[in-house]
């Protein structure tokens, strides 16, 4: 590997792993899209920022595109809380008419200003180690790299303080408010940092790929753990991963590494949704082919614990008369029988059932339940 | 009873209350006054407005008019002193996060901002968890809990709060009778501590049982007091309608009637008299 492709995979990693933080919450808090809002609402306050310092490496240009993310996110609310409007359809109504304003600033003074709106759409990593830091005469590493590493520090500090505040107010809300943790102060919170992260992300990946790497890898990582903590770690590595493989899908197919990153993500998320251990779609479709002998089983130590003691009940207990009784297909029954035999829930003799003591007591278990 | 008192400070005290969404009053200058130490049921219809009024102590909303006071202060400097039960419904039981998590975030207030809960709030937690009987299932993941168990866990978090007053929203909702009869028990033993329960309460037969206070409101306070004195079908009628009553009030009503007749708490059972049209 050249050095340019090392630093290009850094940057994507470092980006990729701080939007997966602050996407953790917004995926729990049910706000997706709200990401998506604020990475292209806040074109408007990059092309402002740049009209107004000239300088495309100003500070105040990632300032101006936090307040913008931040005041998309409050329009939003107000709009939401006028009643009349639900949230989705403020987003879709708040986003397109900042970003729009953002596109005709480029495109009225477009000749004006080296602001390319490719760029601003879709990112140009490849371009990213050409922007160097240059300190007293030397050359300490890519722009880029800094600008993320120190959105990636903010985001992990933040997170690792606030833990417990954020943990609760995306949980309940209420409780959160009633215990003095303002859960607007959260939510806004929020807001700003992911605001910052979009900006960072925007670089790298343009305004339209950025709400893949905030949603993907979260939305994959809680599928696969029960834990926040570990869903936040989890989020971050497979941020890297969609990142990292992104990277070298580019390359193979001679493409654009951001659409590569974000179809990466959505291929780890996909992988997630099928094979995650217990809640992906496989472990789903095996848990009810269980559940469904398991309650088999069930059912038949009822209708014995029934019938046991009854008078004149025996043909309920033969096993040949079994599916008769019971309605069921009779290979079903057969299966069921030899399943709870081999459980030692029942006992066979002469062609009649009897339960275990096991079997009684799961039969009794299951009617108290 | 109710004399002697008044003479304490309330634990709860509203005032002239009047709550509205959007123009749209959802209480209407209900006054409450709570003695400490009592079980206080607060019943009414569907848009009553009694999650409004629980969430309007804890001020978690702000009131057009009126006032709360918890033990003569303002709620904001009483935060401590009240523990809440919301409705089992209104949190996500998928969050990633296991049950003593769950009972130990009522350790976060006295915490403040930043503090991670330590060793000391773990041990609350289980406390706590052991008095609810739900100490076994403490690292379980919450998504796998039954709806009694959830119930559990947030009366747990309640309890981890130590506080003096316990609003509860619905503890009952949707339980299995041997968690009823843990909350219950739960119940009266925060009472023989002196604490003061409020629960918001749907099954009109049971409040002669387990509360000793309760408060009918729809919108505008009915009747507040002591269960032997408020709790008469004029008052039923009153808070759900009366000749006006859609028919599901009118049923429940109805189906209360052998309870409410005979104030001396044997519920017969059987008896179909009071309660009908007005």
């Amino acid at each position: 590997m050249t050095a340019p492709q090392i630093e290009i995979q850094l940057i994507a990693a470092i980006v990729a792993a701080a939007c997966a933080l602050p996407g953790a919450f917004l995926v729990l808090r049910r706000m997706a899209l709200i990401s998506d809002a604020i990475s292209h609402a806040m074109l408007l306050g990059i092309v402002v920022g740049f009209f107004l310092t000239e300088d495309l490496n100003s500070p105040l240009l990632i300032l101006g595109a936090t307040l913008t993310g931040l005041l998309t996110a409050l329009l939003v609310e107000l709009l939401n809380r006028t009643g009349l409007v639900r949230e989705d359809a403020a987003i879709g109504l708040v986003f397109p008419a900042l970003f729009s304003i953002g596109v005709i600033l480029i495109s009225r003074y477009a000749g004006s200003v080296h602001l390319d709106t490719d760029v601003v759409l879709l990112g140009e990593l490849a371009f990213a180690p050409f922007d160097r830091v240059v300190v007293a005469g030397w050359d300490i590493g890519p722009k880029g790299l800094y600008a993320g590493g120190i959105i990636l520090l903010i985001n992990a500090a933040l997170v690792a303080l606030f833990y417990k505040e954020l943990k609760l107010a995306t949980f309940d809300p209420g409780l959160a408010a009633a215990l003095g943790f303002s859960p607007a102060v959260i939510h806004y919170g929020l807001m700003g940092v992911t605001s910052l992260t979009a900006v960072g992300a925007f670089d790298s990946v343009g305004a339209i790929l950025t709400v893949a790497l905030f949603i993907a890898p979260a939305a994959a990582a809680y599928l696969l753990t029960d834990d926040l903590a570990r869903m936040l770690l989890l989020s971050a590595g497979l941020g890297v991963a969609a990142a990292l493989s992104g990277y070298w899908l580019a390359f193979l197919l001679d493409a654009s590494i951001a659409g590569s990153m974000a179809t990466m993500a959505g291929v780890i998320f996909g992988l997630a949704w099928c094979f995650a251990p217990e809640r992906g779609l496989l472990a789903g479709q095996r848990r009810r082919v269980r559940q469904r002998w398991e309650f088999a089983q069930r059912m038949l130590a009822i209708h014995l614990l029934n019938h046991e003691r009854q008078p004149g009940a025996e043909p309920e207990l033969q096993v040949e008369h079994l599916w008769q009784e019971l309605r069921w297909d009779r290979e079903f029954a057969t299966r069921v029988v030899s399943l709870a035999e081999g459980r030692g829930l029942v006992t066979r003799q002469n062609g009649r059932l009897e339960l275990t003591d096991r079997g009684r007591l799961l039969a009794q278990e299951s009617l108290l339940a | 009873m109710g004399d002697r008192q008044n003479r304490t400070v309330s634990a709860v005290e509203v005032q002239d209350l009047t709550v509205a969404y959007r123009e749209q009053p959802a209480l209407w200058d209900v006054d409450l006054s709570v003695p400490p130490g009592v079980l206080l049921a607060i019943v009414g219809p569907n848009g009553a407005g009694k999650t409004t009024l629980l969430k309007a102590i804890l001020g978690l909303l702000r009131p057009v008019a009126g006032q709360v006071l918890i033990f003569g202060q303002p709620v904001e400097q009483q935060r401590r002193r009240i523990s809440y039960v919301p409705q089992r419904g209104s949190v996500d039981w998928d969050f990633p996060t296991s049950v003593l998590d769950v009972v130990m975030m009522g350790t976060y207030g006295e915490l403040g901002w930043i503090r991670r809960p330590g060793r000391r709030e773990r041990e609350r937690a289980l406390a706590a968890l052991d008095q609810v009987g739900m100490r076994e299932l403490s690292d379980r993941q919450i998504s796998q809990l039954s709806g009694g168990q959830q119930q559990r866990v947030f009366l747990a978090r309640a309890l981890v709060q130590d506080a003096d007053i316990y609003l509860m929203d619905e503890p009952f909702q949707g339980v299995d009778a041997l968690t009823e009869r843990a909350i219950v028990t739960l119940l009266q033993e925060l009472r023989a501590q002196g604490k003061t329960v409020i629960a918001v309460h749907h099954d009109l037969q049971t409040v002669p049982e387990y509360f000793d206070w309760v408060m009918l409101l729809n919108v505008r306070r009915i009747a507040c007091g002591p269960v032997s004195e408020v709790f008469n079908e004029q008052n039923l009628r009153l808070t759900y309608g009366g000749r006006f009553a859609m028919a599901a009030f009118a049923r429940e009503v109805e189906e209360a009637a052998p309870a409410i007749v005979t104030p001396d708490r044997s519920r017969s059972g059987g008896g179909n008299h009071g309660a009908g049209a007005a």
